[in-house]
């Protein structure tokens, strides 16, 4: 019988220069298969003759008074060029800059000066040189706010309104929370983290519905699952190497409130960013409605962060800027998405955010296990999480109406 | 301009009472109920002002047109309009009159509009492929030859033999067929393939017109043929272009030239696919309408007509004043889709 134990190679010793070559060498062997490929190679089972498939995608859309302007961008394998402009199926003047061919990756802006009504659907096709189609549908057509005073007013009022207020509003319940037992603590601890799983898993997904905007050629999935994980796992290490590695992070409950505080507000800058850009767009018209059902919404997080402080003694100073770090991004992001929304900023800025989210998930959880009078695998810690989602995703169908 | 603050807001709450009633309360709540909630100031909705399009823009029905120009070198709707193949004429022992035409399917790319490409099947290379004509009673012999990819035929209509029918005699790549049959009865005809699958035979561009003259001609006229005809160009089904003699727009933005008061015949054939019918509308004028061109007493006067698939009509006008007249599709779609051009009576 042969021997199976498994054998080790033993680390070899060699010059920096033989080192390199051996770094080299099957980097040469793929340039050479590339190369047989295209020299000799069998392209001639590869289908060349038909022209590739076409894929233009539609950016940043605005709409001036008799005037709409778009930018498209070419995600498909080769350029692409744009023939003629078709305005709800009717032929329209227009101009391309720089120019009518749209290289790989590459974006062009198209003029089109129509006279658009007001409150109406438009719908914008591309026609191209190979009589491909590409349509673009404006649910509700309105003019493009403009930056100025006003409209930076309106929207620093909305992000006040569904981000600021609800959760200091929410904040307000500690003295409440204060005179609870211990059981009933570690059952709010364990609600903040089912709010932060909802809003990590509801952030993911935006930032997947944003990149089905994008260019295939960027990949939705892959570059939203990869950006999420990378800050994810940045975010830990980077925090775990700062409080010192084997430390225990739960042991003061302050820090871990910043970092829910952050989660938060990250996701509310997301929250303010998506409400900019699709009342931008004309998908939605912020009606009382939409505003009440974001507050509600907002104020369950409030109720996080004081929860996760738990009983630990906290100055106002602390809890006013908790508060501000988890409430005014919204008005941050109700500004760039309104005035400077494109998909691929939307779909990078979304999957960091529910990378970082993830990662206040697993601080709250030590926290949970740490300082919880029941630890972590309690009927406390499962009805709270279970009661956290629960409610986040009860508020949340006041939005969705 | 004055432009005040009280005028703003009402034109506001007026869009506002419109979206409302239309697309009901949640998708239509507006910034102006947010606004009144928080106090903010109302955005700013200015009213549409006028826009200058310009001589060109005026030219190009205000917008609504294509943008660039065509190559014409292989195919030139100005030149098709007024080019009528007679064939090779020779003179029969019983003195009928022989008319022997060369026809050739081929594939190739043709410009429907500026910049856009179309995949076409075309007789002689050109959508839509020559005008054929004769006077009835003339022997008319074909010589077809397929040099595309795909089985084609030649189905004319009018009166022949079963095997001169172009249905059932494929002719595949290579090969050649010769039709003959007697021009009758008069009138405005078509020939197009009949190769199945047949709507798609016949959108890809294999058809023409065939005129057959009344014994007698008619009347003296500035005569012309339009082919009414559409391009699927992303093959959806649905027409994407929509034109007389192939390129969208192409006689507005090169009005066809008319004396005042001459008498016009348009020879005007419907062979538009997906779509049931098309029309034909003349401004600032009525025309007597042939229908079939099967008799010399027109059946309508009228400035308006609609064709079915297949159907055709000659028209008589004349212009009692000068100037630019638009003719077009009274089916609006079809006009802003390309079937739009424009007369210059001078």
């Amino acid at each position: 019988m042969a021997d199976i134990r498994e054998k080790t190679v033993a680390p070899k010793t060699l010059t920096p220069g033989g080192r390199l070559i051996l770094l080299v060498i099957p980097l040469l062997l793929l340039g050479g298969l590339v190369a047989a490929f295209v020299v000799i190679g069998p392209r001639g089972i590869f289908p060349g003759e038909f022209p590739p498939v076409e894929d233009l995608s539609f950016g940043r859309v605005t709409l001036a008074p008799n005037e709409i302007k778009m930018v498209v961008t070419n995600g498909g394998p080769s350029p692409v060029t744009i023939a003629q402009i078709l305005v709800d199926d009717a032929y329209w003047e227009h101009e391309v800059v720089p120019g009518r061919t749209v290289e790989r990756l590459g974006s062009a802006t198209i003029t089109i000066p129509y006279p658009w009504v007001e409150g109406e659907p438009a719908a914008i096709t591309i026609v191209t040189e190979t009589g491909v189609t590409f349509t673009h549908e404006i649910a509700v057509a309105t003019a493009t706010p403009a930056v100025d005073m006003r409209f930076l007013i309106t929207f620093a009022m909305l992000g006040i309104y569904i981000g600021v207020i609800p959760v200091a509003l929410g904040m307000t319940w500690r003295p409440f929370l204060l005179t609870l037992s211990d059981r009933w603590i570690h059952f709010f601890m364990a609600l903040t983290a089912g709010i932060l799983i909802f809003i990590g898993v509801e952030t993911f997904v935006e930032a997947l519905e944003n990149s089905h905007g994008l260019p295939t050629a960027f990949g939705s999935t892959g570059l939203v699952t990869v950006v999420a994980l990378a800050s994810f796992l940045v975010i830990l290490l980077g925090s775990r190497r700062i409080r010192g590695i084997g430390a225990s992070a739960g042991r003061s409950g302050l820090p871990v409130a910043y970092a829910v505080a952050t989660g938060i507000g990250l996701h509310n800058l997301g929250e303010g960013l998506a409400v900019g850009a699709a009342y931008r767009l004309g998908e939605i018209a912020l009606g009382a409605f939409l505003v009440i059902g974001f507050a509600l919404h907002n104020t369950t997080e409030g109720v996080g962060i004081v929860s996760i402080l738990g009983r630990k003694k906290t100055s106002l100073k602390h809890l006013i800027a908790l508060g501000a770090l988890a409430g005014v991004p919204t008005i941050f992001g109700a500004w760039t998405g309104a005035f400077f929304f494109s998909p691929l900023i939307a779909t990078v800025f979304l999957a960091i955010a529910a990378g970082a989210i993830a990662e206040v998930v697993v601080d709250v959880m030590r926290v949970v296990r740490d300082d919880a009078v029941g630890g972590l695998m309690s009927t406390e810690s499962l009805a709270g999480v279970v009661t956290g989602l629960a409610v986040m995703y009860l508020t949340g169908l006041l939005i969705a109406a | 301009m004055r432009d005040t603050e009280g005028d703003e807001a009402e034109s506001v709450v007026k869009k506002t009472g419109t979206r409302v009633s239309r697309r009901g309360l949640l998708k239509a709540g507006t910034v102006a109920a947010f606004g009144a909630a928080s106090g903010a100031l109302l955005p700013r909705v200015r009213a549409h002002e006028g826009h200058d399009h310009g001589p060109a823009g005026a030219m190009n029905h205000f917008g609504n047109a294509s943008v660039g120009e065509v190559d014409t070198r292989n195919f030139d709707p100005m030149q098709y309009l007024k080019e009528f193949d007679y064939g090779k004429t020779t003179t029969l022992s019983d003195g009928r009159t022989l008319r022997e035409y060369d026809i050739s399917a081929v594939d190739l790319e043709i410009e429907v509009a500026p910049g856009v490409k179309f995949p076409a099947w075309a007789y002689n290379g050109r959508v839509p492929g020559p005008t054929l004509r004769a006077t009835e009673g003339d022997v008319i012999r074909i010589r077809f030859t397929n040099a595309g990819a795909h089985p084609h035929t030649i189905h004319f209509h009018g009166f022949h033999q079963a095997n001169m029918d172009g249905v059932f005699e494929l002719v595949d790549r290579g090969e050649t067929f010769v039709y003959e049959f007697i021009a009758e009865p008069f009138g405005l005809h078509l020939y197009h393939c009949h190769t199945p699958p047949l709507k798609r035979h016949i959108h890809k561009g294999l058809y023409g017109v065939f005129i057959v003259d009344p014994p007698g001609g008619r009347p003296p006229a500035n005569e012309m043929v339009m082919m009414m005809n559409a391009f699927d160009t992303n093959f959806d089904n649905e027409n994407e272009i929509y034109s007389v003699n192939t390129v969208a727009f192409h006689y507005l933005h090169h009005p066809i030239k008319v004396k005042l008061n001459e008498l016009v015949r348009v020879y005007l054939v419907n062979i538009t696919e997906f779509d049931l019918i098309n029309s034909f509308h003349t401004h600032a004028t009525f025309f007597h309408e042939y229908r079939t061109g099967t008799k010399l007493e027109p059946d309508n006067f009228t400035d308006t007509i609609i064709l079915g698939q297949g159907e055709r009509s000659i028209v008589e006008f004349s212009y009692r004043y000068p100037g630019p007249y638009m003719f077009h599709a009274h089916v609006s779609e079809f006009a802003e889709l390309g079937w739009s051009g424009m007369f210059e009576v001078v």
